[in-house]
């Protein structure tokens, strides 16, 4: 459905935009939000994953005996025992299903992989029984850098396959034109998600049908996945998935781990309930893949880009492929007669990556925007001209139109806020009033509009208020309440008048929740069903001679404060209670399936956008940083709830401020080993790191990313953030750091 | 976590009774021990609480201002006791730099004290630890070693003490008495922790069975108490183990140091008292010059064990950095972020 | 040996058999007891998703066994508010959208109560953050839970404040 063809009555719109507090506070500040682990069906046995501790090679003995001896302990499963699955491990789960890790044979392909899993009747015995397994190992020399790792060219790269190279124009002739290139590598580590609930699973079977209590970003996908693997039809899996304690995509892609509980619960005819250690998370279930990105800029004496290449060599497992499509973000952002972004593959022993908030973008764009820094620098421009200068009126190299792009509005209301006029070109100009180094860096913030199909069902009921339902998930971006005020909008009720239920398998297909996409693919079907349950109600009005509205007909009426209104005449309504009580029915159900339209999509190229711009202050002789202020000024369409949306944003930029100066996985080379799969070393930040936060929601009509005009908020507020801060650091300090994080030692500069 | 006997011993020499079995192992807040025995590094077949005991809770001031402390009290406490922050600011704010809220709130005085290395071959029990295996190798020394320990370590450890309370603990001259079952007996906190040598294992002199009843401060510690700092180095503002970190505390007289304490956390298995740097400060004015030249002295044997030379540089400046704040005076209030370099710093004010 | 032992939850009198000396107060809270408010997000003591308040104090329920519970008294998320009205700590959560996934609220949240409590931050935000900071929010809700501090603090000492003047009155 396209904007033109939208009925106009729906468009007054007075819940959407409401800063409405969330659908769901009370209950999570109350504790009673269940998760996962918070289930205790009777009977429950816990499940136990024991992991290697090396990298590669294969496990040669295990002690089951020694477990199984453990008073409590009820099974030891192990490639021995395990039962048979429907679906071979080693092949991929269509459409975004990786090879997993369910002890189909002894071979060890990354540190922390499940080798066995011990199911007792206590959490305890279970931990302890997982410890006396005390496996042996024959151990090869694993791959564990870019010294060691196997180069590849991989067929595909990302989420969606993409090919791995892009171009426009010509390279070689872009360089050949400028009169500056710059050319530098850039190095982005391993990073884990570490969402805070790990990942936790509560099977129960009842003969061939499964209940499944699992934190989930794509239920309905992942419902189909598992009948697959368990050979029973998709029907027969009930998932439940009411709330995540943060998903970042992690919550996404089917696991080792989740699936064998599932299967020790077949098996043991018991319910199994298994939740991830924190360092188990650091292997099975997915993370930011490293990268080694170089970037070639060649500007001319204006200052403009005559060419922009950008290669990433990601990371990805020795057994399946995920790149991070980081030199992609050089693609839609900056002006450039050629434009070329290559990628190749590194195979390492590491578990496979996968999506971790604003995939490919994160990396790059972090690459992209210290390397925009470089390019201003060598032309002698301040770095927010320098990107003014070439911005892209198109999608460069695709000539595309933008479907909307309030960037530039972007950049003058950040720097305003900001206060960024007046700041001196070179580094290591300002210094506070105790003498901190002080430095401002911006980058722009880009993120890519998926959409994915989804279904909903809207019913109004006897007493006026409504139910909508889509089996979607809030993972913290505020589904829930933001769903809620879309539907309203449509069912034209107050949102305390709808009852949303979500988070169940057997809803209609709410579609996945991730790619910053959940609100305008769930939103849009949300909204379909809204109007269809509408104009249902209007046709029982309309033809009743009872009614106000009789004969309303080609005039129609419009939906609002829970009444129909004619259109020619706003004294004759009636509400819905009226009309369905006249009609003898209990409820009128409107339901629609929602995707992209193809033909618009074809037509422009989707982003939101931002501009972020970071203060940092540096010890001059200890190098230790602070993030004092982070201002950013996002264009995301249409904003369903700016409360929401602002936290959304707050939530992207500190993942940018960590990205640029806390995470990293950090692997032992020898072993292949994560020695810091914890959360005292995988150092998120704590509170005290964000002192200060501000995000600025620039207003953005846009006509085609979907009838709604909604752009995604929840990944972009990481892009432009990373290389902000890394650009604040070096115009403190004079120090360019290209390897993330930026550490004291890189700081450690003479005084 | 293997099954353990708990035991929850009535006086402290029914505690003391009960850890002379073997595979003891005393228990007090368990913020680091339960820790441990959670990732298998610490499997005891007993576990001896000793965290109610009576008596051991109380901070006792002594007639002539020297401080008893008993080995229960949490660190929280002690750091928030008035009087006793007022006499011992540095250890008031190492302690306050150290953990969490929560973690403060739980552990204890003796708990810290015997807290083990953060080092991450020490954790991964997978790895080669002379300290936890005996005799198995040492895995950090070729690997993963950016943090790792500059002072006092050898071929068989570079692994560094994570305590930031201890560190003016051992400026300070503390002592701790200790009741074991060959009776009582009192160790400074500058001998309590071993360097590594030949036997990481033995991370303390305290025997077997022995178990710290109390920590005392000397009265002297108190003449410190205008121009005392701790100062730590950390990857992120709070909530981290220090990298590297400094106490300070000076006696200033007419403008010349009569007496001075400097420590570093971070760099050795051990708090590591700089006495050399001590002495060269004794008798001089407290000068840029002065203190660069201490910083010197307290570096001077640091050498590398890995990739963290950077650490030497860093600790060379942190305790310049740390004599300068202590010259300019322990501050009335303590600051908002204790012990960090962006203490001063007012941050950005106009948030909430 | 204790095989059973006896504490308060939330007000209310409980007794409880540790039948295994490993059970930590987190997971007899969880696995034992059906109060499921109070999470785990690390079971090391690194993240404070298991904040409660124990004796009046926040601690890490994760590093604590329960064994050594006899006679303490213990609060959780679920006996902070009284009925159907949130305590103020929990309100001005929600009205400073001071969490998004909820996973470290109730952690948050007790610490926030313990941290009023203990009364060393006064209306500072950066004592507040940095007293906050045993609690990691992988979301970034940190201004929010910020400001929730600051004004629940603000709220409870104007309730106390009216109390006494009420006391005074009387």
């Amino acid at each position: 459905m396209s904007l033109e063809t939208t009925p106009s009555q729906n468009r007054y719109g007075s819940n959407i935009g409401q800063p409405l507090t969330r659908r769901d506070g009370v209950l999570k500040v109350t504790g009673r939000a269940t998760y996962a682990a918070d289930n205790h069906p009777a009977g429950m046995l816990y499940a136990v994953t024991a992991v290697s501790r090396i990298a590669r090679g294969r496990v040669t003995s295990l002690n089951v005996a020694a477990a199984m001896a453990h008073p409590g302990v009820v099974e030891v499963i192990t490639p021995a025992n395990r039962p048979p699955l429907a679906h071979d491990p080693d092949e991929k789960m269509p459409p975004f299903g990786f090879r997993v890790e369910v002890l189909q044979d002894d071979t060890v392909r990354y540190a922390n992989q499940p080798i066995a899993l011990v199911i007792a009747e206590t959490f305890e015995a279970a931990t302890e029984g997982a410890a006396l397994l005390d496996p042996r190992y024959e151990a090869e020399v694993p791959r564990t850098g870019r010294g060691n790792g196997l180069v590849y060219d991989p067929p595909a790269i990302g989420i969606g396959a993409p090919p791995r190279t892009a171009r426009g124009g010509d390279i070689e002739e872009g360089l050949a034109a400028a009169v500056n290139v710059t050319e530098e590598e850039y190095l982005t580590p391993a990073q884990y998600h570490n969402a805070m609930e790990p990942h936790a699973i509560v099977a129960e079977w009842d003969g061939d049908k499964v209940t499944l209590d699992m934190p989930n970003q794509a239920m309905v996908l992942s419902r189909a996945s598992y009948g697959a693997y368990f050979g029973v039809p998709p029907e027969n899996v009930l998932i439940r998935s009411p709330f995540l304690g943060g998903g970042f995509g992690s919550k996404a892609i089917l696991n080792g781990p989740q699936i064998l509980a599932i299967l020790a619960a077949r098996m043991l005819k018991r319910p199994v309930k298994l939740s991830l250690t924190r360092a188990q998370m650091f292997g099975p279930v997915g993370h930011r893949g490293a990268t080694w990105q170089k970037l070639r800029i060649g500007t001319d004496r204006q200052g403009h880009i005559t060419a922009l290449h950008h290669h990433s060599l990601s990371a990805t497992s020795s057994f399946d492929d995920f790149l991070e499509s980081a030199a992609n973000a050089s693609l839609p952002l900056y002006a450039s007669p050629a434009l070329l972004a290559d990628h190749s593959g590194l195979r390492l022993n590491t578990g496979t990556p996968g999506p971790m908030r604003a995939p490919g973008e994160a990396s790059g764009s972090a690459a992209l925007e210290v390397a925009m820094d470089e390019a201003a620098e060598a032309c002698g421009m301040d770095p927010l001209e320098f990107r003014l200068a070439n911005y892209a009126e198109t999608e460069p190299g695709t000539g595309k139109p933008f479907s909307s792009k309030a960037l530039r509005e972007c950049y003058a209301e950040g720097a305003k806020r900001f206060g960024w006029s007046g700041r001196p070109l070179a580094p290591r100009q300002m210094r506070d009033e105790k003498g901190f180094l002080v430095g401002w860096g911006m980058g722009t913030a880009l993120f890519h509009c998926p959409h994915f199909p989804a279904s909903a069902r809207a019913t109004l009921r006897a007493d006026g208020s409504a139910l909508v339902e889509t089996a979607g998930a809030d993972m913290g971006q505020g589904a829930w309440t933001a769903l809620a005020q879309i539907a309203a909008e449509a069912l034209g009720l107050d949102p305390e008048q709808v009852e949303l239920h979500s988070g169940l398998s057997t809803l209609p297909d709410g579609g996945v929740a991730g790619g910053s996409a959940h609100t305008a693919s769930a939103g849009l079907a949300l909204h379909n069903a809204g109007q269809d349950a509408i104009l249902k109600l209007a046709e029982l009005a309309m033809s009743d001679a009872g009614s106000p509205l009789f004969g309303a007909g080609n005039i129609g009426v419009t939906a609002r404060g829970g009444r129909l209104y004619r259109n020619d005449d706003q004294t004759r309504s009636e509400s819905y209670a009226e009309i369905l009580a006249r009609a003898g029915r209990s409820e009128v159900i409107g339901a629609a399936d929602a995707s992209r339209d193809p033909a618009a999509a074809g037509q422009h190229a989707m982003f939101s956008h931002g501009a972020v711009f970071a203060e940092v202050k540096v010890d001059p002789d200890l190098g230790q940083v602070r993030v004092t202020r982070l201002v950013g000024a996002f264009a995301a369409g249409r904003i369903i709830n700016p409360r929401l949306v602002r936290s959304q944003y707050f939530g992207g930029m500190i993942w940018g401020a960590s990205f640029a100066l806390h995470e990293e996985a950090i692997v032992d080379r020898r072993t292949g080993r994560i020695m810091n799969s914890d959360l005292a070393e995988y150092r998120v930040p704590v509170n005290a790191d964000i002192p200060s936060l501000e995000a600025i929601l620039i207003p953005e009509e846009d006509p085609y990313v979907n009838p709604l005009g909604i752009k995604g908020v929840g990944e972009i507020g990481i892009t432009g953030t990373v290389g902000a801060v890394a650009n604040a650091v070096w115009h403190a300090t004079g120090k360019r750091v290209r390897r993330f994080p930026i550490r004291i030692e890189d700081l450690l500069t003479d005084r | 976590m293997n099954r353990f006997d708990y035991i929850r011993p009535a006086s402290v020499q029914e505690a003391v009774a009960a850890a002379a079995m073997p595979g003891s192992t005393y228990l007090a807040a368990g913020t680091n021990l339960l820790d441990l025995m959670k990732v298998g590094v610490s499997r005891p077949e007993r576990v001896i609480d000793i965290s109610r005991l009576p008596g051991l809770d109380r901070i006792e001031w002594q007639g002539d201002g020297g401080v008893r402390i008993g080995a229960m009290v949490r660190n929280s406490d002690l750091a928030y006791d008035q009087r006793f922050a007022r006499s011992f600011p540095a250890i008031a704010e190492a302690l306050l730099s150290g953990a969490s809220a929560q973690l403060r709130n739980a552990a204890t005085v003796s708990g810290n004290l015997m807290q083990r290395t953060r080092c991450a071959y020490f954790q991964d029990t997978a790895s080669a630890c002379n300290r936890r295996a005996p005799g198995s190798g040492c895995d950090a020394r070729e690997g993963e070693n950016r943090t790792m320990a500059v002072l006092g370590f050898s071929e068989h450890c570079i692994a560094t003490h994570p305590s930031d309370f201890c560190v003016p603990l051992v400026a300070y001259d503390a002592v701790v008495e200790v009741e074991g079952p060959h009776g009582a007996r009192e160790i400074a906190v500058d001998a309590l922790h071993a360097l590594p040598g030949t036997t990481p294992e033995q991370e303390t002199v305290l025997m077997p069975g022995e178990m710290i009843v109390a920590l005392r401060l000397p009265a002297e510690a108190a003449d410190f108490a205008r121009n005392a700092r701790y100062l730590k180095l950390r990857e992120r503002t709070s909530f981290a183990f220090a990298l590297v970190s400094a106490a300070v505390a000076l006696d200033i007289d007419n403008g010349v140091i009569r007496n001075a304490r400097i420590a570093l956390g971070g760099v050795a298995a051990k708090p590591w008292r700089a006495r050399e740097a001590e002495a060269s400060l004794k008798g001089s004015p407290p000068t840029d010059e002065a203190f660069e030249k201490a910083a010197e002295l307290a570096l001077a044997e640091a050498k590398p064990s890995g990739d963290n030379a950077f650490k030497i540089e860093l600790a060379r400046r942190l305790t310049r950095r740390a004599l300068a704040f202590a010259l300019e005076g322990t501050p009335n209030v303590m600051p908002a972020l204790p012990a960090s370099p962006f203490m001063t710093n007012p941050g950005a004010s106009h948030v909430a | 040996m204790s095989p059973s032992i006896s504490l308060s939850i939330n007000g209310q009198p409980c007794g409880v058999a540790v039948d295994d000396p490993r059970v930590t107060l987190l997971d007899l809270l969880r696995e034992k007891l059906g109060l499921t408010g109070t999470k785990k997000g690390c079971d090391r003591g690194q993240c404070g998703a298991c904040t409660v308040l124990l004796d009046g104090r926040r601690i890490n329920s994760c590093l604590v066994l329960a064994a050594s519970l006899d006679g303490a008294e213990v609060v959780t998320i679920e006996g902070l508010a009284d009925g159907d009205t949130l305590h103020p700590v929990q309100a001005a959560f929600i009205a400073h959208d001071g969490f998004q996934c909820g996973f470290c609220t109730p952690g948050q949240i007790m610490s926030a109560v313990g941290l009023i409590r203990e009364a060393h931050a006064g209306n500072e935000p950066e004592r507040i953050r940095e007293l906050m900071s045993g609690n990691i929010c992988r979301c970034g809700a940190y201004q929010g839970i910020t400001e929730a501090v600051l004004e629940a603090q603000k709220t409870l000492a104007d309730k106390e404040g009216s109390k006494q003047d009420r006391k005074d009155a009387a």
